[in-house]
């Protein structure tokens, strides 16, 4: 009987492994084969990848990267038809994994067809994957990675178009002095590579505008209790918080300094910029301010009429990054619509649309204008605060900073 | 400096007493899982987490029945606390019966590891039903009693400043007491109390006293993990926040705070729990300051642990514990 139940058990747990690994080996092969199906006629095929989660937990946000993309590629389609050429989105799943994002590198490099990528989501798996790519010298665009090593590796074949992390604790300390007028600031970080790096870059900026900084204390990730640094924070008065670190720990901070009756702003960088921070704090998130390197593009005519338009044919409201993967895909395409005329009308080479879309200068996209720099930074990138108005998400732009 | 540390003192010490008793409530199952067996049970702290999440569930469906407004906040607190008490007590019982009982004649060694593996497991097992049913393994709870007292502790003494209290600190605390004399009563005088503790002592010699040891350690597993579930609705009510992993740095920290008050001494862990509370709520409020900024609270938890080292260095038995002598 006892045994009988275990080799049950056991096969049960075998099936459902075997499922799983079944499923998401498929998943990615059978975008591949439909996004080249349609190839019958006798038009060069030209295919622009995407990578982005598409499965996992933020697979939200990569899909919209991936329907972005898609909408600026299908806008595009009869332009490059009429100069011989058929346009295709290779859409590619990176799992939000680095060893998910260079297998799938190795393929987008293998296959001759594809000039570009649109991607990645995250910097940590942009960066393994980019080495693929300036391998294959295929140009990649990020509309969202912020950390700082992306681009400063000087890759020939790596872009961005958003703000470097190093450009956004100094923003966000510029909007603390600047506009709020703190004077003595309490900064509060969780002792991360990206927590630390941006409390860093935030004192920096802090101090060299004449604020004092009245405690710079660290927290440790996975902790619900932060009274002892609270307790600092009470002592010391500062007119100003700051908290470099993740919405986890962020929502309990501010919620436990409320109930201290500690008032002063609470600011953070994006990565409180997430519905996890209204659920965690509750009411204490009204009032607190935190930076994004995205914008909120139904704010301008054009961004919200666009905006519809997207939810018409996706059946999906624009996330952060949609409008960036549109500019992403355009630009790439405005690039290599260059290379060609620059190439007599006949296909490019990989090398010549990299240097084509490296060239872009002045471009205006949707979400923001794009003139790359020597290194692939965005000369243009902007930083955006935010605040949450009411216990709600997403909050409300209130200011944005420019290099 | 010297002021600034008074000025927060109040507060310190209420934070420090809330989390000492949370560690208290927590480390009384381990102590007395070693007293029993001398098997350091390491799912404890995932029994707590479980606590917690069944706990917060409950309250959720509550909230999603409607009863939360009709119903008053002390009534859900103890349906919160039953429902937590009941599951988890369940849950020690089976986790003992198929991973520690087949083990018992094992070297101790073997069992450890065995508690280290149902500690993954159950934290996996929470985070798969957390994210099964809301999307995200960090799961936020409504608290039952927000209102917030000021004390006026600055009228007491002009040097310190104001403290808060949460009405759910008293509650935590108030709760935290209640289950520690509850425990102690029945450890000092019931029937079932006599024959845990004559298991303790001897294991052999009980059962030809015709006592049920394996009833009696069923028991013990059933109550320490009971504890430690309500412990968990009341960390959940007090930080409003939970997710798999809270069991893990927990769990240690009550442990700690068992070998503190010497391991399998009931007492013992009370008090270590509330010492361990206070040092690392101080630590975390004063190090920085004390230091001259060369170091801050994220040191807290070296600074506990050096204290620990210290006194087992001197007193290796614990601050409550006996030298114990080899059975021979």
């Amino acid at each position: 009987m006892k045994k009988s139940f275990a080799v049950m058990l056991i096969s049960t747990m075998m099936i459902a492994l075997l499922v799983a690994c079944g499923s998401s080996g498929s998943s990615g092969s059978t975008e591949n084969t439909s996004a080249s199906g349609g190839s019958s006629d006798k038009k060069t095929v030209i295919k622009i990848a995407t990578q982005s989660p598409l499965s996992g937990g933020s697979a939200v946000q990569g899909e919209a990267i991936k329907l972005g993309a898609q909408f600026a590629l299908e806008e595009h389609k009869a332009e490059f038809e009429k100069l011989g050429f058929d346009l295709q989105l290779a859409p590619y799943d990176d799992q939000g994994d680095p060893k998910k994002g260079v297998a799938n590198a190795e393929l987008i490099g293998a296959d001759t067809s594809i000039l570009a990528v649109v991607g990645h989501m995250n910097s940590g798996v942009a960066i393994p994957s980019s080495v693929v790519y300036e391998k294959y010298n295929i140009p990649m665009v990020s509309p969202s990675n912020t950390a700082t090593e992306v681009t400063d590796r000087n890759l020939k074949a790596v872009n961005r178009i958003v703000a470097r992390d190093d450009f956004q604790g100094p923003a966000a300390a510029q909007y603390a002095v600047n506009t709020v007028g703190a004077k003595n600031v309490f900064i509060i970080q969780d002792k991360t590579a990206y927590g630390q790096g941006l409390a860093d870059a935030f004192r920096g900026e802090v101090e060299k505008l004449g604020a004092a900084v009245a405690g710079y204390e660290g927290i440790t990730v996975g902790e619900k209790d932060f009274n002892g640094v609270l307790n600092q924070v009470l002592s010391k008065k500062p007119d100003f918080i700051f908290f470099g670190g993740v919405y986890a720990e962020g929502g309990l901070i501010v919620k436990q300094a409320r109930e201290k009756g500690i008032t002063a702003p609470f600011m953070g960088g994006d990565a409180i910029d997430s519905s996890g921070m209204i659920d965690i704090a509750g009411d204490s998130s009204k009032g607190v301010l935190y930076t994004s390197v995205a914008t909120d593009i139904t704010k301008s005519d054009n961004g919200k009429k666009w905006a519809d338009d997207y939810k018409a044919k996706f059946g999906k409201s624009v996330d952060a990054y949609s409008a960036y993967a549109y500019d992403c895909m355009s630009l790439i395409l405005s690039g290599l619509k260059s290379a060609v005329d620059a190439n007599g009308g006949k296909l490019p080479s990989r090398e010549q649309v990299r240097d084509a879309v490296r060239a872009t200068k002045d471009y205006e996209g949707l979400a923001t204008k794009v003139t790359f720099d020597g290194k692939g930074d965005n000369d243009f990138a902007k930083v955006f605060v935010y605040e949450y108005k009411e216990a709600t998400y997403p909050g409300s732009l209130i200011s944005e900073v420019a290099k | 400096m010297f002021s600034s540390i008074i000025q927060t003192l109040p507060q310190v010490l209420i934070d420090g007493i809330t989390l000492g008793a949370v560690y208290a409530v927590i480390a009384i199952g381990y102590t007395m899982v070693y007293g029993i067996l001398e098997l350091i049970n390491f799912a404890h702290g995932e029994i707590f987490m479980t606590g917690a999440f069944v706990g917060t569930s409950t309250l959720l469906l509550f909230k999603s029945a409607g009863w939360l407004g009709s119903m008053p906040g002390w009534i859900v607190y103890i349906f919160l606390l039953v429902s937590a008490m009941l599951i988890t007590g369940i849950l020690g019982v089976g986790i003992e019966r198929i991973a520690y009982r087949p083990l018992r004649r094992a070297p101790k060694l073997i069992s450890l590891i065995s508690a280290i593996g149902v500690s993954f497991l159950l934290q996996d097992l929470v985070r798969f039903i957390a994210e099964l049913k809301t999307g995200n393994y960090i799961v936020s709870a409504p608290t039952l009693y927000n209102q917030n007292l000021k004390l006026g502790t600055s009228s007491v003494w002009g040097s310190f400043g104001d403290g808060f209290l949460k009405m759910n600190t008293i509650i935590v605390i108030a709760v935290a007491i209640l289950l520690m004399v509850g425990l102690d009563l029945f450890i000092k005088r019931s029937k079932w109390g006599v024959a845990m503790r004559a298991v303790a002592q001897d294991r052999e010699t009980a059962s030809l006293m015709s006592i049920n040891v394996n009833k009696v350690i069923a028991l013990t597993f059933f109550i320490g993990s009971a504890l430690g579930g309500a412990t968990g609705v009341l960390f959940a009510q007090q930080y409003g926040t939970i997710d798999p992993f809270i069991g893990y740095v927990l769990g240690i920290k009550a442990f700690t705070a068992a070998v503190l008050g010497g391991i399998g001494n009931i007492r013992g862990a009370m008090f270590g729990g509330l010492v361990l509370g206070v040092l690392e709520m101080f630590a975390s409020a004063n190090l920085g300051i004390i230091s001259g900024g060369s170091f801050g609270g994220e040191y807290k938890d070296v600074f506990a642990f050096a204290i620990l080292i210290l006194v087992l260095i001197f007193k290796p038995e614990g601050m409550f514990g006996k030298a114990v002598k080899e059975k021979v």
